[in-house]
């Protein structure tokens, strides 16, 4: 179970509606296909088989692990531990589960604050507006918060996160577009030590992971944060897009190569992606899933809780 | 990462006993390598289940071609395939008849819409257009404003709007009017970014669809989408009709398939991909290119066809005989040169080759157009002579030459060298083989033809 940082005892009795209803469409993809799939089927043959793969791979969670998933009910199937089609649901529903839950650790926790949480994801996958709604979250939890927009190169970067300062009324830390990032988060630790905050969170530039010269800037902020706080960032979160395929998981690999990524934050799971990439990560490189985004308001980001997460996707 | 289709397939048929023929079994062996590939690059289940279909059909039907192995035979059914899908052609931005014309940009959020909006206004007014750019983005928190920063960096005229303005349609009204007043001739509007399912945000897309009448819809999409791609492409052609498709983020390492679905399930042309982070990085699509991307492979076989399309035939053989009896001039030297800039970019040739093999050395090769330039100058600015025996070329000619052609003594002095070097290395080929063994190690790579 993941430790949020909502504190002790303060579960949200509509957390599970809303993320239902959030990732309502989520469910209306990978389940009904499911359901149609096994629906009126007599035993299990191949072209259910080739059904539930559909499925799967129309929810992004890879070839890869598809296959897996088919190939152990097939061994079932060969030694007779299933024959109704009904109970496929079920089993397919566990795998995901033990998937999602085998990678599961709690938050990092410092000592001393502040805790530096630092965000990390390609162009576009909606990053700032995570941090937006992370700040919402940590100060209704009652925590101090500080931004640090690091995100020194995207054009209008630094103001959107300022509206996001606004909005949550957090302070944030910034220089001018076009300064050194690492620079930034420097001032931004000195800062949060300082004025003693519970959490320091850093905005930094999206970036594709294939570009070496960026991701070598995000070990040096690493580095730079390091020297002033001892073992931060404590948390590196890789933020994903619901709508990612494959490439989720080489961005996963390279960004945990350089930036030492401790778990994920998967967005704009309002739509009708369905996230399953999230499975292919969580699968091959041992990556937590943090929170889901989903939607636009700073309220709507949820810590991500596997057996809630796939409950709900087959209530 | 991924290995590239092309060593999968040629391991397919390595380990079928006689590879020499294509057959019904080993087809199925290759044809399931090829459907994990294109679902790995992320092209839909159903697309992908029709394509195999259709490969499956053209491949059974084809004869047997001697010249190429079945791996490379099935490669080129796969590719053509791909490039029928994605369109022959790269297409091109239409204008109304009456201007400005007005482009409309929309997509999913962070898909890349105003960073496409500010690189597509530079891609204009370079092609002789006089873009006018406006944000209607009035809900992301400094979505404006980020378009406003572009357009000031690319030194772009920005409809900014007034503080009353806050509906999307007031302002790509009054950005058309403005773009009339100042005589530019197209409007570019970046719109805020929406899931396809959010039905209000999509309606207003549409009253400013029937309001602007925009000659161009962009759709943009963003490279590493999954298998959503079809649902949300498909749900913005419905309601908004698009004319075409921008694929951004190709620069990173994501194999784009959804270009296929999208393509596959709208009909639309896709019309261009962002290729970086700078204004300029944005190019004209090419199927070919984003057939060889989405299969991964070195195209060996269009590289082929490439230099036979390209090679004149009956000087390939002059120059054959040439080269046995060692009669090679510097003016044959640069016929071949010529030959070899008339099949395009080196660093596209280059990228056709399959990094494996004999070529395996080619990988990371840097080729310096430039310097094939420069070099074909310096022959241009010799005499008959010279060219035919360049043993008379002393000091006092290498400086006439060096001044003729606008280079350095030096510069001629490494010519003539690489020359004596490649003369050298041919005297002791003969026939076959060069173009494998030898063309890795050479420093000016040229071809004989290899029939």
């Amino acid at each position: 179970m993941l430790k949020s940082l909502l504190g002790p005892g303060t579960p949200q009795p509509s957390l599970l509606d809303r993320l239902k209803q959030g990732i309502q469409k989520t469910r209306a993809g990978l389940v009904t296909k499911l359901d149609d799939a096994i629906y009126g089927r007599k035993e299990i043959d191949s072209g259910l088989l080739d059904e539930l793969e559909y499925a799967l791979i129309t929810a992004d969670v890879g070839p890869r692990t598809a296959a897996d998933i088919l190939e152990s009910i097939r061994q079932r199937v060969d030694r007779h531990l299933v024959s109704d089609p009904a109970e496929l649901r079920g089993l397919i529903r566990e795998h995901l589960l033990s998937v999602l839950e085998s990678v599961e650790r709690p938050l990092a926790e410092v000592a001393e604050p502040p805790l530096v949480v630092m965000v990390v994801g390609v162009n576009g996958s909606g990053k700032t507006t995570t941090i937006g709604k992370l700040a919402h979250r940590f100060k209704t939890d009652g925590r101090s918060v500080l931004l640090c927009a690091a995100d020194t190169f995207r054009a209008a970067a630094i103001e959107q996160l300022e509206i996001w300062g606004t909005r949550t009324a957090t302070e944030v830390i910034r220089q001018q577009q076009g300064s050194d990032p690492s620079a930034v988060i420097f001032d931004a630790l000195q800062a949060a030590k300082a004025r003693k905050v519970d959490t320091l969170i850093v905005d930094t530039a999206g970036r594709l992971h294939t570009k070496e010269n960026l991701m070598a800037e995000l070990e040096k902020m690493r580095r730079t944060a390091s020297r002033v706080v001892p073992d931060a960032p404590h948390e590196v979160l890789l933020v994903l897009d619901a709508t990612t395929g494959q490439n989720g998981l080489e961005q996963a690999r390279k960004f945990t190569g350089s930036a030492g990524v401790t778990g994920l934050v998967l967005t704009k799971l309002d739509g009708t992606a369905k996230g399953g990439i999230v499975v292919a990560i969580s699968r091959e490189l041992n990556l937590p899933i943090r929170y889901v985004g989903v939607g636009e308001q700073a309220d709507d980001l949820l810590p991500f809780e596997p057996d809630k997460f796939i409950a709900s996707l087959f209530a | 990462m991924f290995d590239s289709l092309s060593e999968k397939l040629q391991r397919v048929f390595k380990n079928i006993r006689g590879e020499g023929t294509l057959t019904a079994e080993n087809m199925e062996a290759a044809l399931k390598e090829i459907r994990m590939a294109l679902l790995e690059a992320d092209v839909h289940f159903k697309v992908v289940k029709q394509f195999i279909e259709g490969v499956r059909q053209k491949a059974l039907g084809q004869e047997v071609l001697t010249s190429f192995s079945p791996a490379q035979q099935v490669i080129k059914i796969v590719r053509d395939e791909l490039i029928a899908v994605l369109g022959t052609h790269p297409s091109r931005l239409r204008t109304a008849n009456q201007p400005p014309t007005v482009v409309m940009i929309v997509g999913l959020q962070g898909s890349g819409k105003t960073t496409s909006t500010g690189k597509l206004a530079k891609f204009l007014s370079k092609s002789g257009h006089r873009p006018l750019v406006v944000s209607v983005d009035v809900y992301r928190p400094a979505a404006r404003q980020q378009l406003a920063v572009i357009a000031r960096d690319l030194q772009m005229p920005l409809y900014a709007g007034t503080p009353e303005e806050t509906k999307p349609l007031d302002l790509a009204r009054s950005a058309r009017r403005e773009a009339e007043q100042t005589g530019r001739d197209m409007v570019l509007i970046d719109t805020a970014g929406r899931l396809h399912i959010d039905d209000e945000l999509m309606a207003e897309l549409q009253e400013l669809k029937e309001n602007l009448n925009p000659t161009e819809i962009l759709f943009v999409a963003d490279a590493m989408t999954g298998q959503d791609a079809v649902k949300s492409a498909d749900e913005f052609h419905k309601r908004l009709g698009i004319t075409g498709v921008i694929l951004t983020k190709m620069d990173g390492d994501a194999r784009g398939g959804g270009a296929l679905s999208i393509r596959h399930v709208t009909g639309q042309p896709l019309k261009f991909i962002g290729t970086g982070e700078k204004f300029d990085a944005l190019e004209a699509f090419h199927p070919d290119r984003a057939a060889n991307r989405i299969l991964g492979m070195g195209d060996v076989i269009s590289f082929i066809e490439k230099v036979e399309q390209n090679i004149d035939q009956k000087k390939a053989e002059e120059m054959q005989r040439k080269l046995i009896d060692n009669e090679f001039t510097l003016e044959d030297f640069r016929d071949q040169l010529k030959q070899l800039r008339k099949l395009g970019p080196l660093e596209n040739l280059i990228g056709m080759m399959p990094k494996m093999g004999p070529l395996k050395e080619l990988k990371d090769a840097k080729v310096d157009e430039k310097e094939l330039t420069r070099i074909v100058a310096i022959i241009d600015s010799m005499t008959p002579r010279e060219r035919d025996n360049h043993m008379l070329i002393n000091g006092a000619r290498r400086r006439r030459i060096a001044k003729g052609s606008g280079t350095t003594v030096q510069d001629v002095n490494n010519l003539l060298k690489q020359y004596a070097q490649a003369r050298k290395m041919m005297k002791s080929f003969t026939g076959g083989g060069f173009l494998g063994k030898r063309m890795a190690k050479m420093k000016l790579p040229f071809f004989d033809n290899q029939n």
